[in-house]
């Protein structure tokens, strides 16, 4: 019975509403344009975030990751001389931080060398990443083929390497090119398996694996290769000693990896005398992404709130209009015995009809931005539940917080002047 | 001569006990009603006559519970109304009233049908009843063909029948009349007359406010107002002060 009433008086809204379909359309669309930039603000700045929280993601949430760099007074003294520079974590830093902290998990030391890889009559420029097993365990990517390194290849310093994905197709090295002999610099390695690959740089975070990695057992390098190498610059040879050039830790507990960042670090600055290295924290980035996040859709949010406001001014503004114009006919209808609060009712609904109409329009409007922005200039969004309830909440609310006031003004029509009004 | 129609004859179903209205203008206090005692017979046809400023308004204003008094009491079916709030006013009005205006005062908005059925929207009535009941009244003034009309498209006559129709709506004790034949020229406007003392004739109380001699001539009992008291009344009082 209320339910039906309820139905009717909707309906009658409706009816009000389509007698003047322009004024209605255009009072609505001040709520189309607010809700439609909420929601495609919303989905823009969560695409953008949900992109740089994937890549910290990728780094892995418990891990620190080490890097070795040269120092800023070497970089320098070294552009007019050739000379060695020394720089760069150790395999002690290795040793100590793998045996001495006891909220580490794993520890990868990592060796990096830059060489050319020949498969056949194809040749790439590599990076040839000296590792343990483990930067498997920490740095998790798809194996694709094959297998990738185990505890054995280290032991016996078998020269096997593991490929990525990229350096698999530019090398033109499929499935059956595991096994075949991929030469590295002059040294040949047997191909062992194809790994997918993240690779490069993207929302500022430079994740530990590139593209063209070709991964081998860390003492291999170390024997092939040594510990220096020559960069051939314009006019100047340069030398490096570089022991290590990243170590990867993983924590045990995501709560102690902050703790354990510090500890690190005090311990390098002890035994390194200059600051040869960094220290990054997916996790601290991550914090921070998503405080820069929370910052990001509060101040779109409420930019985008802002023309909600206007709309629903503009709402307000235009139902004052119409119950001056319709004063007569309330007059009517309060003679014949209509109460106060069912005047408000009718006024009111007819607000919400409007403004609920004007939001579902400008979630649709919202909704389509965004896949627009996707499809033109290929930038991620991300409609949320949440990006489409709370536009359809505010526009209903909307409707009530600027229907309150006209509605009112309309119960508050004196009938005995309202019926002498022409 | 109706009083053979009324269920219970003695009963007086309006009766004003010293009533005021009092308007504050500026300093100046205006007594549109300035004592007035008088009851009224359920079934009874009375003209309420008086030149603008009498406070035939006002007085029509307190009987239809659109208007409180200032001092003094209104009973209405037995009940002391003049203390009533606003809604309670509302309900009496949407149970045991009817309005007709000079102006007719339909919604241009809604058709015929849908401004006989407004009462019964707020009486809270199904859309299927209200339909087969607006029928029914725009039938007894003869204005069936018209349902799906828009008030606009009516002569003044026509209008003032739906407007009749609506005020019927409810089944109403009593049925006010504001000058209902104002807007009308006389020919149409003895129609509605007639109207009206045939729905008098069927045991509905009638109170018309008018100035024109001849409307009044309808109604066997005629109150002239004059400055906000009673001037004189013509034909049988039901009781005076």
């Amino acid at each position: 019975m209320r339910h039906t009433r309820l139905v009717r008086d909707i309906s009658l809204g409706i009816e009000n509403l389509l007698l003047h379909k322009l004024r209605s359309f255009l009072t609505m669309l001040g709520v189309v344009f607010g809700v439609g930039s909420v929601v495609a603000m919303l989905a823009v700045g969560e695409g953008a975030s949900k992109e740089a929280l994937d890549q910290i993601r990728k780094l892995g949430s418990n891990n620190i990751i080490i890097t070795a760099v040269k120092s800023v007074e070497e970089e320098t003294t070294s552009t007019t001389q050739s000379f060695m520079s020394i720089y760069g974590l150790t395999y002690e830093d290795h040793r100590r931080l793998s045996e001495t902290m006891k909220t580490i998990k794993k520890t990868v030391p990592v060796k990096l060398v830059r060489k050319e890889g020949f498969l056949k009559a194809r040749v790439l420029e590599l990076r040839v990443v000296g590792t343990t097993p483990i930067w498997f365990d920490l740095v998790q990517r798809p194996v694709i083929a094959g297998r990738v390194l185990t505890g054995s290849d280290v032991d016996d310093q078998a020269p096997v390497t593991v490929l990525t994905e990229y350096g698999a197709r530019r090398l033109l090295a499929t499935d059956s090119t595991i096994g075949q002999t991929l030469r590295i610099g002059s040294d040949a390695f047997k191909i062992v398996g194809i790994v997918k690959s993240e690779g490069g740089e993207a929302a500022n975070i430079q994740l530990p694996d590139q593209q063209v990695d070709a991964y081998i057992p860390i003492d291999v390098a170390r024997v092939y290769y040594g510990d220096i190498s020559f960069r051939r610059t314009s006019g100047s040879d340069e030398r490096e000693m570089v022991e290590l050039h990243q170590i990867i830790v993983q924590v045990d507990r995501t709560e102690d990896v902050e703790s354990t960042a510090k500890g690190i670090e005090e311990m390098l600055k002890r035994f390194h005398n200059k600051k040869d290295y960094i220290i990054s924290v997916p996790l601290a980035l991550l914090k921070q992404a998503e405080a820069t996040k929370r910052t990001f859709n509060i101040v779109l949010g409420s930019i985008a709130c802002i023309s909600l406001l206007v709309g629903g001014i503009g709402i307000m503004n235009i139902m004052l209009a119409s119950v001056t114009e319709r004063t007569r006919e309330i007059g009517i209808r309060r003679a014949i015995g209509a109460k106060k609060r069912q005047i408000i009712m009718q006024f009111l609904i007819e607000t919400v009809v409007l403004s609920t109409i004007g939001g579902i329009v400008g979630l649709g409007l919202g909704i389509l931005i965004p896949a627009l922005i996707t499809y033109l200039v290929a930038m991620p969004t991300v409609i949320t539940l949440w990006g489409v309830i709370l536009p359809l909440f505010i526009s209903g609310a909307i409707g009530i917080v600027f229907g309150l006031y006209p509605a009112a003004r309309a119960a508050e029509v004196d009938p005995i002047i309202a019926l002498r009004h022409e | 001569m109706r009083k053979a129609v009324t269920a219970r004859p003695d009963e007086h179903i309006v009766r004003l006990e010293d009533a005021y209205k009092i308007y504050q203008m500026g300093r100046q206090e205006v007594r549109a009603l300035a004592g007035v005692t008088i009851s009224f017979e359920r079934g009874s046809f009375w003209a309420i006559m008086g030149a603008s400023g009498s406070g035939k308004s006002t007085m029509m204003n307190i009987l239809g519970c659109l208007d409180r008094l200032t001092k003094g009491s209104y009973f209405l079916e037995g009940h002391d109304v003049s203390t009533l709030e606003d809604d309670a006013l509302s309900e009496f009005r949407l149970r045991h009233l009817g309005f007709i205006f000079q102006s007719f005062n339909l919604i241009p908005q809604l058709t015929v049908q849908k401004n006989i059925e407004l009462p019964l929207y707020y009486l809270g009535w199904d859309s299927s009843r209200s339909a087969e009941r607006a029928r029914e009244l725009a039938g007894k003034v003869g204005l069936e063909a018209r349902l799906d009309h828009r008030p606009t498209e009516l002569s003044g006559g026509q209008m003032q029948r739906v407007a009749i129709a609506r005020a019927l709506a409810n089944d109403p004790q009593i049925l006010f009349a504001d000058e209902p034949t104002g807007n009308l020229d006389t020919a149409t406007g003895e129609q509605i007359m007639e109207l009206l003392v045939e729905l008098n004739h069927q045991g509905k109380t009638i109170i018309i406010v008018t100035h024109e001699s001849h409307i009044a001539a309808h109604a066997p009992k005629r109150l002239y107002l004059k400055d906000g008291i009673i001037e004189s009344i013509v034909g049988e009082a039901d009781e005076t002060h």
